[in-house]
């Protein structure tokens, strides 16, 4: 895509930074990969972290790079201990950056995961205008970075 | 098995011959139409479901079920921390105990998975890599515990590590040790384990990474080719171990592409066997294969239609000539199978076996010119990668796919393919029935799903504490330190020291940090 189509946080300024991270031992990154591709294409800036991540190298990663929003990819059935975790080691970091979930997640798993302050949830097979519109929506309620 | 009048006469009465056309026929090389000359009729493929979660009494409990339901051989999921050699109680194992497959931290809850399970009298695949010489010394110690000698046991180790580091990523050290690792347990094998396969050559997950049946294909077999040149290089003949490798693919929806895929794959395997690396016994020449549906087929969306799904791939998997088979359950795309998701599963291969009557005749679709021809566009497109790994290898496809890994080659392959068939799916170009057409009928909820929750991880926890209390603490220091002294010398085949320590309760873990010291660890350079 081109220059004119590239995507900030408040419709202007410097584009959307997110970083995408594996959480946990689970090696299946196929999706996220996939994903990484999807929002550099729709103009953002990726921090790829890749496979094998704690809260500790996401938050440091999320500070460093001054991240508008984290995407976490899970397929490993963890989602509800380690979804909290990111999101309080966050809190507790002091950074208010919305963390987006990606992977195979139950529906019935999406309240608790809400309550405990995911931003926002995207299943298998999420097309593309969904993956983009999901980052943007949580990147813009991240007042004002 | 169905009986004589059944399996030569058609639904209608009609006689029918085992095969039909002209050679070279089924049993005949290069095996293209497959590796026994009247195939199903006189065996079936095996029906080999994959299961495991939770606590090892909660797999066995499936997997009792599993062999009451007429399954004919065990296949075991074990959780990402046992996969990737950490125990349950090691931080990263936080929040993935039990929750993908089953926690095996020691011998003891090695024990608790085949309680009640004649191990003598039943095959058991086991998916693991990284530390597969590990848990194979577990089964051993557990069989042999149960007075069933090694040389008894059959089945199957995936220990194929070269796929993790282009697809799976569930390596532990770098390719070079962990290749020796292989190689010591099809050593060790050979010697000792007659009827076990040491390498389950494994293109599924390179195909489930994003691969295209073509790269899936290739990648194996060179992978396959990399295994018999560093066997040949520790010093094995390639005709006494070549007989127990075995492949395993994945089985995708485009149906005549996966069967070329097959068929090639066994005309592919018997040429540079007897060529390029000698084989003379024809069993050595003869590709062997199991196969599971595609996993990352299954929609979320309308999970029930991945009844259909499956059942076209799994007959996809028959055609094209397996010898034993997964089928995935339909809620795969949502959470770990139901009991009931996994019998439909079973019952679906039950049909394809019992009903259809496609095992009456081998490679029934042998002959036609569609067939014919993608089989020969397959090996065509796997020649192609083989030619570049020879050259990236100096000659060597053994110092290719090392090549290839270090230099991210693979795994650049299988994201471009991946990244081409989501914008496909995105642009419409390809439809996927409840994803981008045909939406209509999705019913919210997920009601049967099963759930592992965090008492799991917990109980696993304190069991692992339990036997670390009640074991010899100096017993465990001196296997341990055989196991860093054998490590440290490559000649010496390192499969005994980990049956002496898994038999003093060293965990997995434990195993995994010393090796770790000796061989140092691998992080991959990501290539998105």
């Amino acid at each position: 895509m081109g220059t004119s189509e590239i995507d900030t946080p408040t419709g202007s300024g410097p584009p959307i930074r997110v970083v995408l991270a594996k959480l946990g031992l689970d090696g299946h990154d196929r999706g996220l990969k996939v994903v990484a591709r999807m929002l550099r294409d729709a103009g953002m800036e990726v921090v790829y972290l890749g496979l094998r991540q704690t809260t500790g190298t996401i938050v440091t990663a999320v500070e460093q790079e001054d991240a508008d929003v984290v995407g976490i990819s899970m397929h490993n059935a963890g989602h509800l201990t380690l979804g909290p975790m990111i999101v309080r080691a966050l809190v507790d970091a002091d950074l208010e950056v919305p963390v987006v979930i990606g992977g195979v997640l139950p529906d019935v798993d999406l309240p608790e995961l809400a309550a405990a302050g995911v931003a926002a949830v995207l299943g298998p097979g999420a097309p593309v205008d969904e993956v983009v519109a999901t980052v943007r929506a949580a990147a813009r309620g991240n007042g004002g970075r | 098995m169905t009986d004589e009048t059944q399996a030569c006469r058609t639904l209608s009465g009609i006689p029918v011959d085992p095969v039909y056309g002209d050679g070279p026929l089924p049993g005949e090389f290069p095996y293209t139409r497959g590796v026994h000359p009247d195939m199903y009729r006189s065996r079936l493929w095996t029906m080999r479901m994959f299961a495991g979660f939770g606590t090892a009494e909660d797999t066995n409990t499936r997997f009792r079920e599993l062999l009451r339901s007429g399954g004919t051989g065990l296949s075991t999921a074990f959780d990402m921390p046992t996969l990737m050699g950490r125990d349950s109680d090691h931080a990263w194992a936080l929040g993935e105990v039990g929750r993908a497959g089953v926690a095996i931290d020691t011998v003891d809850d090695m024990e608790d998975l085949f309680a009640d399970i004649d191990l003598g009298g039943v095959s058991t695949s086991m998916t693991i890599n990284g530390p597969a010489a590990i848990l194979l010394a577990m089964y051993v110690v557990v069989a042999e515990h149960g007075g069933v000698v090694r040389s008894r046991l059959s089945g199957t180790l995936q220990n194929d590590i070269l796929k993790e580091y282009q697809a799976q990523k569930e390596y532990l050290f770098p390719p070079r040790p962990s290749v020796r690792l292989v190689t010591d347990v099809i050593r060790f094998t050979t010697a000792e384990m007659p009827r076990w396969n040491p390498v389950s050559v494994s293109g599924y997950h390179i195909r489930e990474a994003g691969s295209t049946a073509a790269q899936e294909l290739a990648f194996t077999l060179a992978n396959g080719f990399a295994y018999v040149e560093a066997a040949a290089a520790a010093g094995l003949d390639v005709d006494s171990f070549a007989p127990r490798l075995s492949f395993f693919f994945n089985s995708h929806v485009d149906f005549f592409e996966e069967i070329g895929k097959f068929r090639a794959a066994r005309r592919i395997w018997a040429r540079w066997m007897r060529d390029r690396y000698g084989a003379r016994d024809e069993r050595s020449l003869k590709l062997r294969f199991h196969t599971q549906t595609a996993g990352v087929s299954l929609t979320a969306q309308q999970p029930e239609i991945n009844i259909a799904r499956v059942a076209l791939q799994a007959l996809a998997g028959v055609l094209g000539g397996t010898q034993s088979l997964h089928t995935d359950s339909h809620d795969e795309a949502l959470a770990l199978p139901s009991e009931d998701a996994a019998r439909i599963a079973l019952r679906t291969q039950q049909i394809i076996a019992h009903e259809t009557g496609v095992t009456n005749v081998a490679d029934p679709l042998g002959g036609s010119s569609y067939v014919e021809w993608m089989t020969d566009e397959m090996e065509r497109r796997a020649e192609d990668v083989f030619a570049h790994l020879e050259d990236l290898g100096d000659g060597s496809i053994l110092e290719g796919v090392y090549a290839g890994i270090d230099s991210g080659w693979f795994m650049g392959e299988i994201a471009e393919s991946a990244y081409r068939f989501e914008r496909e799916v995105d642009t419409g170009d390809r439809i996927v029935v409840g994803v981008n057409a045909f939406t209509e009928g999705d019913r919210a909820g997920s009601a049967d799903l099963l759930r592992i929750g965090q008492d799991t991880e917990d109980l696993q926890r304190k069991r692992l504490a339990e036997v670390k209390q009640a074991r010899d603490d100096a017993a465990v220091r001196t296997a341990l330190d055989r196991v860093v002294t054998d490590a440290a010398d490559p000649t010496v085949n390192l499969m005994p020291a980990l049956i002496g320590a898994v038999d003093n309760r060293v965990t997995g873990g434990e195993i995994v940090e010393a090796l770790e010291g000796v061989f140092g660890t691998y992080t991959e350079t990501a290539v998105v």
